[in-house]
């Protein structure tokens, strides 16, 4: 396994620019996730550190070496690709067996036939090893393309969206698949996704992308808790983050069009407009609560409800554990959480709050 | 009881179903049916006719009216690969029969007072078609697939003028331009040779087999070359592991719509070879009887000229038939 760099890499298509000046470096035996919306540069970052794309700019290191001149072949790289393309002419067991058989590692038979053995009841696949790959359903093919990644000691796994063609159970359940069959093979692995549940449950660490750009690297919990921007803010979790209007008058925070003023925080330098961004579950009704608003919707999930406040001219999302007694067109009260605000310059750069 | 349009809860009675709407599929099947075999006897009966006239012996060809049921010969498959003499006088004929050396076609040929004086031109012509044809197939098919690949995978500068410009080249009839390629032929010695016209046919065949096959390799989603180059293929080896059994479909009906043409081309090979490289198209008009036309000669030939064109067609049938592509990638 390998640690991965990306030097200021940047992929220009015809006049649009893919990834843009893009640096990065994915440890040893990482789990890494690149998340982002569609056309971020994910994928295309993806086939850049594959080979597939070469970069204009930039060099793409494994353990520190130059690849730039590597073929993908010399990479020694796993592809899981979005839309599994298994070759439909084999069988499972010779889609399995394919790389193996690569000119490159001309293993003797019984080698193969172990390895495809072992990776095939890793992933549960052993019955079907003998069928053509037109005849699997979606989930099957994804396990057998996830296969034919791990029947080889690649230096990285580089995975295209390898759930999201598969219905919400069967993504679950591979999710968790996954992440534990990197735990036990120790692999580095970046895994590609534009959702941000996937993102947040798998990664070690993840990058957010938007237009060829990173926006932010760090843990799930860094990304939640200190998202860089109104971006990453909004793409990670949901329901999305409250985000509203606000200006400093007189040492106090206003909410526009709404009642809702809140104290200042010490170790904080504020310019007179900014956004305030809340996360639904930091917005709590209680009786006793210092904000008052009239329900205009809730969206009961089982687990919890969503309520929408509307408090002035902003409506705010709350998150309230559990199925809720609160009705529509209730009037209610609630309090923000107040050392989880999030402050955001107007341009969308976040206001960092020096340690109080 | 409530009558069914006004009860909403009672059950639907009428299929909605839109293939269950007009005529019963058993109808219609059959109405199929009759219209196949229908068109299948319009088109098959010039080649049974012919098949019968080359297996008529002299006197029943010429018969009238035709006669459908007749006691078949295969005379007409010894005059077409033999050359022959007419006996200038009926003693001459009997007294040659009455020789005990004939062999069974001699003897055969003996009974229409004529005598065998060697092999005909017909088995070389034969196999002039099969060596040009052939020859000129594989090329344009191989040329096709590589230039197709080329095409559908690679950047090239000016790739629509350069598809334009191969394709420009079937813009007007070959025919148009005999004269001048004759006399260039002529003018390069590549008249009458076998490399001239395999050239000329490769040349018309590959612009067809470029467009033709980049159309099924556009349909091969790249992600399967990319997958096996990730797996430790090389580029070749990718084409050669991935793409070429998927590409089969494609290169089975190139193959088949070259060889026939190449098989088939009738001016250029009457104008550009005699008798050292002449093929069989030009041959086949040109089939002289000894003393009168010999219909059955001329349907032998015609028919054992078809049968490599229905071999071909019918040992690839399986890949003709479009529509067998099965994809194991899911747009997403």
């Amino acid at each position: 396994m390998s640690s991965i760099t990306l030097q200021n890499i940047t992929k220009r298509f015809g006049e649009k620019t893919a990834l843009n000046d893009l640096s990065l470096t994915i440890q040893d035996q990482e789990f890494f996730v690149l998340l982002g919306p569609t056309g971020a540069g994910k994928t295309t970052s993806l086939r850049v550190i594959a080979g597939l794309e070469k970069q204009d700019t930039g060099d793409v290191l494994f353990d520190g070496n130059s690849m730039t001149g590597a073929v993908p072949a010399e990479r020694d790289v796993a592809f899981v690709f979005q839309q599994y393309s298994l070759y439909p002419n084999m069988s499972v067991f010779d889609n399995l067996a394919f790389p193996l058989r690569s000119p490159l590692r001309k293993l003797p038979k019984g080698e193969i036939e172990r390895r495809v053995k072992t990776a095939a009841e890793t992933l549960r696949i052993t019955h079907l090893l003998e069928r053509k790959t037109a005849k699997l359903s979606g989930g099957e093919m994804q396990r057998v393309s996830i296969g034919r990644a791990i029947v080889r000691e690649p230096r990285v796994y580089l995975m295209d969206e390898p759930l999201s063609n598969l219905d919400a159970k069967l993504r679950e359940a591979l999710r968790i698949e996954l992440v534990h069959l990197q735990k036990t093979q120790g692999s580095t692995t970046v895994f590609v996704t534009h959702n941000q549940i996937e993102a947040l449950t798998m990664a070690q660490r993840i990058a957010v992308l938007d237009e060829g750009h990173i926006l932010q690297v760090g843990t799930p919990h860094e990304i939640y808790d200190a998202p860089a921007t109104t971006f990453v803010a909004t793409l990670v979790g949901t329901p999305r983050i409250n985000l509203m209007q606000a200006s400093r008058q007189d040492g106090r925070i206003f909410v526009k069009d709404s009642s809702v003023r809140l104290p200042p925080l010490t170790g904080i330098d504020l310019p007179a407009d900014f956004l305030l961004g809340v996360r639904p579950e930091d917005v709590r009704p209680t009786n006793s609560g210092e904000f008052s608003g009239k329900v205009a919707l809730t969206e009961p999930l089982g687990v919890e409800t969503i309520v929408h406040i509307r408090s002035g001219e902003n409506i705010l999302t709350s998150l309230v554990p559990g199925i809720t007694p609160i009705g529509v067109g209730d009037e209610i009260r609630f309090d923000i959480v107040r050392e989880r605000l999030h402050y955001f310059h107007p341009t969308g750069n976040r206001i960092v709050v020096a340690s109080a | 009881m409530a009558t069914r349009a006004s009860a909403p809860n009672a059950p639907v009675t009428i299929s909605t179903r839109v293939d269950k709407v007009g005529l019963r599929p058993k109808v219609t099947r059959a109405i199929r049916a009759l219209v196949v075999v229908i068109l299948t006897v319009l088109i098959l009966l010039p080649v049974v006719w012919m098949v019968m006239t080359s297996l008529k012996s002299p006197s029943d060809v010429v018969a009238v009216p035709p006669k459908i049921i007749f006691e078949p010969s295969i005379e007409s498959f010894i005059f077409l690969v033999t050359e022959r003499v007419q006996f200038p006088t009926r003693q001459e004929a009997d007294e040659f029969r009455a020789r005990d050396d004939l062999k069974w076609y001699e003897e055969k040929v003996a009974e229409r007072g004529q005598k065998i004086t060697r092999v005909g031109d017909f088995p070389k012509q034969l196999r002039n078609s099969f060596i040009i044809a052939g020859t000129s197939t594989i090329f344009s098919v191989l040329f096709g697939v590589l230039s197709a690949y080329a095409f559908s995978r690679f950047k090239i500068p000016g790739e629509g003028d350069l598809l334009f410009f191969i394709l420009s080249t079937r813009m007007l009839p070959p025919v148009a331009v005999t004269i001048p390629i004759f006399l260039m032929y002529r003018e390069l010695g590549l008249d009458n040779t076998y490399f001239g016209l395999i050239l000329l046919y490769t040349t018309f065949n590959l612009s067809f087999s470029v467009w033709l096959l980049k159309g099924f390799i556009d349909e091969i989603p790249k992600e399967y070359e990319e997958a096996a180059l990730v797996d430790g293929y090389t580029r070749l080896q990718a084409f050669r592991k991935v793409v070429l059994p998927q590409a089969v479909t494609g290169i089975a009906a190139t193959t088949v719509f070259c060889f026939i043409f190449a098989w088939n081309e009738y001016a250029f090979a009457a104008m550009l070879t005699s008798d050292a490289t002449r093929t069989a198209p030009p041959s086949i008009p040109s089939i002289q009887g000894v003393g009168r036309i010999e219909w059955e000669t001329i349907a032998a030939a015609s028919l054992v000229f078809l049968m490599p064109v229905v071999i071909v067609t019918f040992a690839l049938r399986k890949h003709l038939l479009r529509g067998v592509t099965f994809g194991a990638i899911r747009k997403g």
